[in-house]
């Protein structure tokens, strides 16, 4: 079996939710703290509407994917896309969730059906060591960032204790990578969410 | 930008496609070109971004890039460079090669002098493409050395040393790579980026010119090349042997983003063996694969896609005399010729051949229905109104051949608006042929890029012999779908400069159509009438829809500060009818509790479209008539 430490998240969610941009300042972080870092995207045509997984792997990897039952957390800005990928995570996992859902077509138009929160929910905790809802929308707003809903999401990771780097190194990851005018509104944002995933 | 720090020796996470713009800028690129396509497409979009940048800071950039009508055009403005030793790039998605394909063959006689590297990006598993195919059969068939990266930095570093090979080898190289390495970040260790030629003189000779008599001579030298080049691959430092464990006689040959999925496979299941990693899989190096052979009594071929290192590993074999040397791949063994492979997949199918147990499988089955959520064509899209006004005016069994772009989406329900696709441009040949061997109306649909790339020659064809055919053009003047790359349609061009817009419904008419039509696409009632017009029209027709793509009108109020407002249904004059939600299908719509009609206010892109198709009047901007309720 393989010694080194291997970290290993899968980011899901809807295009144009800001995945990528999680994606990659996980990947980054990881790298200034010295780490291998791999991490897959989507480009394409799922990105008009559809769903969108990204997985970032970070210590002594090759692969970009994951391994089914072998993820150690889910971070999912939809919570059906959180569910969708349940087969990636590892028994003890964790599954980091946005509570707002985003209703697909397929189900606004009839077609098919959304089933209800309550059971979603009761079907990840079946399935994993720890569930944390985070109310990413209102915790944004407060912070006066909805538009870094994402990055809040990601301070909620960061508040779970599964990456393997402090909360400075991926702090200052965000300070380098968003633009200027934006970087203390998503400070703000990744506080409240690392706030409330430390207080659930 | 981290893909033009100059920082030697720093590392930085890259993208795939953006290392192989920092191999070719460390390589002193003169000339980029290409045709976007998933997932290639970031490739020339960081040339792109690169140089509009350093247009806007006053700088040369050092380098010629730009968005070609198709990729065939792409290859053939590189090699053109690189004949006049300039180092040249061309990307493009793996079926671009089969546009490409008439000069990519007479381009390995004909040779470069400065190095042209042409990358292929491959989609195992179809992400976003019409079919899976290895374009590894395409260095094969045109007799070209390949190289085939399994992580950013590798391919940052065969395009730098490739640019050399292809120097040295005097033929163009084909750079191979998957969607898992074009579209995956990993640390690449930076070196410097030197400025090289952008310009050179052309020396003529008659050699150049491929006539019979030329191409005679320019085979036998062709096939020394490739000699030439598996040299070159013996001890070519992409071509590797790892030992793992006592190494025994068990030994694993691969090469590309499966060598990933072998390194982790062999170290979780604590294998013995050898690897022999391939980076430069054509030519393959003989020597250095006989030796491989002959170290092993089993030997397992983990590639994605079709057989190409297994066969030519069982010929070898055989020419060798060691046919007891067992070769398991896609033939014996178990591995896949379908879709992508996953660390699961590799990691199953060796524990099986090794005998070993996979420590990784997912206890999680879920058991709740989850509805589908597919990608569709974006609220506001002028796509939608372009096809639901078609859908309005023609009779039933109408055939609609669609083409390559956001517009395939079309065929999901409700509108269900394509019915016959094959590749880039295909819906002007069909057409044709539709109504030549069925007596139901034809219309086509194809975007305006994807007019300028391919979409002329059939209606060109449709002219010259008068099928009665409504071809029609979804202009909304960008190349939306691989990420709003201009085209011959567009203003500027890929470095920022000004550039001459053409006309679709010019060029149709200068391609002989007699009855040619522009209408705005949101202007339902217009566009049916149009299109009502150009069915009872004997002979080709063109409808040229207009409408810029949403997205970017979304962008630019947005940057202008404009309000973007929603539209909203008043429950007092809505009969449910459904025509909004059912028919004409925006995601925007949705069933409240109650089963009212809502918007979706977050979602609407404030076209206005539903307004104009609601019979009752029951939809209006939301400041006009604020209605009842609005979802946030």
């Amino acid at each position: 079996m393989n010694g080194g430490r291997k970290v290993g998240i899968v980011i899901s969610g809807v295009g144009g939710q800001g995945i990528l941009l999680a994606a990659e300042i996980m990947g980054k972080a990881a790298l200034r703290a010295g780490m291998n870092a791999l991490v897959s995207e989507v480009h394409g045509m799922a990105q008009r509407g559809g769903s969108v997984v990204c997985t970032v792997r970070i210590g002594d990897v090759y692969s970009p994917l994951i391994a089914d039952g072998s993820a150690d957390a889910i971070l999912s800005l939809e919570p059906i896309e959180a569910l969708r990928n349940l087969g990636c995570l590892k028994k003890e996992g964790i599954i980091v969730t946005d509570i707002s859902q985003i209703i697909p077509f397929t189900v606004s138009s009839g077609l098919e059906r959304y089933p209800p929160l309550p059971e979603v929910y009761a079907e990840m905790k079946k399935k994993c060591g720890r569930l944390l809802k985070i109310d990413a929308l209102t915790l944004a707003t407060d912070a006066g960032a909805k538009i870094a809903r994402n990055i809040t999401m990601l301070g909620a990771l960061c508040g779970s204790g599964v990456l393997p780097f402090s909360k400075e190194c991926l702090l200052e990851t965000i300070r380098e990578t968003v633009p200027a005018k934006f970087v203390e509104a998503n400070e703000r944002a990744f506080e409240s969410g690392y706030e409330a995933a430390k207080n659930e | 930008m981290d893909v033009t720090l100059d920082k030697t020796g720093e590392k930085v996470l890259l993208l795939g496609n953006e290392a192989i713009v920092r191999g070719a800028l460390e390589a002193g690129i003169g000339i980029a070109t290409t045709y976007p396509g998933t997932p290639s497409s970031e490739i020339a979009d960081t040339f792109s971004k690169i140089a509009k940048l350093a247009k806007a800071e006053g700088r040369d950039p050092g380098y010629y890039m730009e968005y070609s009508t198709n990729e065939k055009v792409a290859l053939e403005v590189a090699a053109a460079g690189a004949a006049v030793g300039v180092r040249a790039l061309t990307c493009m998605k793996h079926v671009g090669l089969n546009v490409a394909a008439d000069t990519f063959m007479t381009y390995a006689y004909v040779g470069t002098n400065g190095g042209h590297i042409i990358v292929s990006a491959d989609d195992p598993g179809c992400h976003s493409s019409q079919n899976e195919q290895d374009n590894r059969y395409y260095a094969l068939f045109g007799m070209i050395p390949m190289l085939e990266p399994a992580t950013p930095e590798e391919a940052k570093e065969m395009t730098r040393l490739g640019m050399e090979l292809s120097e040295t080898l005097k033929s163009p190289l084909l750079l191979r790579t998957t969607t898992r390495l074009n579209h995956v970040r990993g640390p690449v260790k930076l070196g410097h980026i030197i400025r090289g030629k952008t310009k050179g003189v052309f020396e003529k000779d008659p050699m150049l010119v491929t006539v019979p008599s030329v191409a005679r001579v320019r085979h036998p030298q062709l096939l020394a090349k490739m000699e030439k080049a598996a040299d070159i691959g013996e001890t070519s430092p992409f071509n590797f042997v790892e030992t793992f464990g006592d190494g025994c006689k068990a030994g694993i040959v691969t090469s590309g983003v499966s060598y990933n999925y072998v390194r982790e496979a062999v170290a979780d299941l604590g294998l013995s063996c050898r690897i022999l990693k391939l980076g430069m899989t054509n030519p393959l190096p003989p020597k250095l694969c006989a030796d491989f052979i002959c170290s092993v009594d089993t030997l397992v071929v983990v590639e994605e896609g079709e057989p190409f290192l297994e066969n030519q590993f069982k010929e070898m074999a055989k020419d060798l005399n060691r046919c007891d040397v067992k070769i398991l791949g896609k033939g014996a063994g178990s591995m896949s010729r379908l879709y992508e492979y996953t660390p699961s997949i590799v990691t199953e199918t060796l524990a099986g051949i090794f005998g070993k147990e996979n420590p990784y499988h997912s206890e999680n089955t879920v058991e709740l229905k989850m509805p589908s959520r597919p990608p569709t064509l974006c609220a506001g899209c002028p796509h939608r109104a372009t096809y639901y006004a078609a859908k309005l005016a023609a009779p039933k069994g109408t055939i609609y051949p669609t083409d390559i772009g956001c517009y395939t989406l079309g065929r999901a329900k409700p509108l269900e608006m394509a019915d016959y696709l094959l590749c880039m441009g295909s819906n002007g040949g069909t057409a044709c042929g539709f109504s030549k061997t069925t007596d139901q109306k034809v219309i086509s649909f194809m975007g305006d890029s994807t007019f300028f790339h391919s979409g002329i020659p059939p209606m060109v064809n449709a002219v010259h012999h008068s099928h009665d055919v409504t071809m029609t053009v979804l202009d909304n003047r960008t190349t939306a779908m691989t990420g709003h790359q201009p085209h011959p349609g567009s203003e500027v061009d890929g470095m920022g400069n000004p550039a001459v817009a053409i006309a679709v419904e010019e060029v149709a008419r200068g391609c002989g159509v007699k009855h040619v039509e522009v209408v705005d696409s949101r202007d339902i009632k217009g566009a049916r009438e149009a299109f009502k017009r150009a069915l009872d029209y004997k002979g080709p027709s063109v409808i040229v829809s207009k409408s810029p793509c949403i997205l970017l009108e979304i962008r630019d109020k947005r940057r202008a500060g404009e309000p973007i407002i929603p539209y909203v249904v008043d429950q007092e004059k809505c009969r449910k009818c459904g025509v909004c939600i059912a028919k004409f299908g925006c995601p925007a719509f949705y069933y409240d509790e109650v089963g009212d009609v809502c918007i979706n206010k977050t979602m609407c892109n404030s076209c206005g479209v539903c307004a104009s198709i609601c019979a009752f009047g029951a939809i209006s901007p939301e400041e006009q008539k604020p209605a009842k309720e609005v979802k946030e």
